[in-house]
């Protein structure tokens, strides 16, 4: 990925060995080995998280019946008998792994040991919250980005270094801290926003700015670089030449440019944005996919927990796909690289 | 209009007028020694003990008698948060080493490996990386249940492959310098040049990622405990106070607010530390 800025942005670029053609004319192969490696990524990652539930310490049924009871006590071989049969512990690993993978496939994420329930009707009835909040912020990140960086970048040094100063500290600061200090000025003090979101309009603004002001700060690292960059390029001469206003050259012209690397940046930042969007649920007590999966590593339900894991980890690989096949697709040289 | 751009030749002032005096630098040593110190000897820097309660003062705001507070039980918050201090740190620390080690050998094992291991290894960091950090560590706490161990090994793993990913380009970088191969044209031996060039050379960055690495891990690790999913309230670590003083956040806002400027604190410290290593080992190599 050439057009990346940094080093630092090396690691947000996934997906781009096993199976790639090491050189050759057709596209078309190019993103069909892109995508075999995306399988295989998954095959790897669910492999991972199966071994992980079956690595839980103690008797499985026991286990789950403990779970469910919110007890923790020995059981007769009557009352292990039932979940044996339903959760088919008694069969060898390899069928019950299989089992498993053939279920991921047609979208059977198994039962949750707690609420007794097909684990992908918990995640459907919490899911749509999620991801309105999570493209929200991500939204509302470009806009404050976008903004910041076209308002403060290659405005001599002390603006310039101000801008970057902000970036660097909104980038490093904790969503739950974030959250918080949002909660108690502009909910509890000023009384804008309720303290309770609520799934309303009004509700998901402080959730996700909590989320988005971190990521704009991290996308805005890898913009203005390129925006200063980019300022100083032939093509903005010729256009000062022409008479072109401040505003409109960088509108126009420079931010086009610039946001490359946060364009590919964001198929991370969305894997990113989701595990904020865990503790931004806590903090707003916001429904969502983020509640269910700490209420399920908390009492170890895990089939509700792996496969919150897996979708998310599904989505990640299957955005970074997307960027890498948009990539190669917008930009010829890199059909020949990599 | 077009007068407002500054010109390329005024850039590099910025940086090169903070070079020369680096304020942030001193004070990053001295957060560093107050930090070290409560972590060290908190009973020099506490006025009370972690857990002494004084129930006719429960959450009073921050005074002169007590500096951050006090919380629902009438502990002194600034005392907790000092006591709490060797306990962040150390789950910091832990978490930073257990990383950059998972990342050292994954790193050099993907970058000098044969074809089988590099690629084995590559696919596992793939995997790896298909889990956001934060999820892979929830899943590490379901397996383990929660405590410190799984907490240091939960954030540690979970940040391993993106630093793995770091030590690998770095070591690649190394194997395809000009020093390199002028070694190899020396006709040194493997081992030689990949002990005397390759491993220092691009080992020697993680020093500064270490110091990094402390501050974000000390940041996961408070989130962590902050879900209820790392060390249990009662104990002061500062995702636990975080985490204890949720239930009061509309009266008592200190208590939230405090312990988490303090995090911030010791990011933003760790932060800076480990920049000017960046940049002072970087100088060292030119």
């Amino acid at each position: 990925m050439t057009l990346t800025s940094s080093s630092e942005t090396d690691a947000a670029v996934p997906g781009r060995e096993a199976g790639a053609p090491r050189r050759g004319p057709a596209t078309l192969r190019l993103v069909a080995g892109k995508a075999v490696g995306a399988v295989l990524v998954l095959l790897g990652a669910a492999t991972a998280a199966f071994f992980a539930q079956a690595s839980l310490p103690g008797d499985r049924a026991t286990v789950i019946l403990n779970i469910r009871a919110g007890q923790a006590i020995a059981r007769t071989p009557e009352e292990l008998a039932p979940i044996n049969a339903e959760y088919r512990l008694h069969d060898p690993l390899i069928v019950q792994y299989l089992t498993y993978l053939k279920g991921l496939v047609v979208g059977d994420l198994g039962l949750s040991y707690q609420q007794h329930r097909p684990v992908i009707a918990i995640i459907a009835d919490q899911l749509g919250a999620t991801i309105v909040l999570t493209l929200t912020a991500l939204a509302f990140a470009w806009i404050i980005m976008v903004v910041w960086v076209t308002l403060t970048a290659g405005r001599g040094p002390v603006v310039n270094a101000l801008g970057g100063f902000f970036d660097t500290t909104a980038a490093g600061l904790p969503h739950y801290w974030l959250g918080i200090i949002l909660l108690l000025v502009f909910a509890l003090t000023l009384g804008w926003f309720p303290v309770i979101g609520g799934t309303g309009a009004v509700g998901i603004i402080l959730p996700a700015l909590t989320l988005a002001i971190p990521l704009a700060g991290f996308l805005g690292q890898a913009t203005r670089t390129e925006f200063e960059r980019s300022l100083d390029s032939p093509f903005v001469l010729s256009a000062r030449m022409r008479g072109m206003s401040d505003v409109g050259i960088r509108l126009r012209h420079v931010l086009r440019h610039a946001v490359l690397p946060a364009v590919t940046l964001s198929g991370w930042a969305l894997g990113a944005t989701i595990s904020g969007a865990v503790v931004v649920e806590a903090v707003f007590a916001r429904p969502g996919i983020g509640q269910v999966l700490v209420t399920a590593v908390s009492s170890q339900d895990m089939p509700v927990v792996i496969g919150i894991v897996m979708l998310v980890a599904a989505f990640y690989v299957l955005a970074n796909l997307l960027v890498d096949i948009a990539y190669v697709l917008i930009d010829p040289r890199l059909r020949r690289a990599s | 209009m077009t007068a407002t751009a500054a010109p390329p030749a005024a850039r590099p002032t910025a940086p090169a007028r903070l070079r020369r005096q680096p304020w942030d630098l001193y004070a990053a040593l001295a957060a560093t020694a107050v930090f070290a110190l409560a972590a060290l000897w908190p009973d020099l820097l506490a006025t009370q003990g972690a857990f002494t309660m004084d129930l006719a003062n429960t959450l009073q705001p921050p005074s002169a008698a007590h500096w951050f507070g006090t919380d629902e039980a009438g502990r002194d918050l600034y005392s907790r948060v000092i006591h709490g201090t060797a306990a962040s740190l150390g789950i910091g620390i832990g978490a930073a080493a257990v990383s950059l080690t998972l990342a050292a050998v994954l790193g050099a094992l993907a970058a000098l490996g044969n074809r089988a291991t590099s690629a084995s290894v590559g696919w596992l960091l793939e995997v790896a990386f298909a889990f956001p950090a934060l999820l892979l560590s929830l899943l590490l706490i379901a397996v383990l249940g929660p405590s410190i161990l799984t907490l240091i090994l939960a954030v540690g793993i979970g940040t391993a492959p993106g630093y793995a990913r770091m030590v690998r380009g770095q070591i690649l970088g190394a194997k395809d310098s000009p020093y390199v191969e002028a070694a190899i044209a020396l006709g040194h031996s493997r081992g030689r040049i990949l002990r005397q060039h390759i491993l220092p050379n691009s080992l020697r960055p993680l020093v500064a990622v270490f110091a990094l690495s402390i501050g974000q891990s000390i940041v996961w690790a408070s989130s962590l405990s902050f879900l209820g999913l790392g060390i249990a309230p009662p104990a002061p670590e500062w995702g636990a106070l975080l985490d204890a003083g949720r239930p009061y956040i509309t009266v008592a806002g200190w208590l939230t607010v405090i312990p988490g400027v303090v995090i911030v604190l010791l990011a933003l410290t760790t932060t800076t530390l480990g920049r000017h290593l960046q940049s002072f080992l970087e100088k060292g190599e030119k």
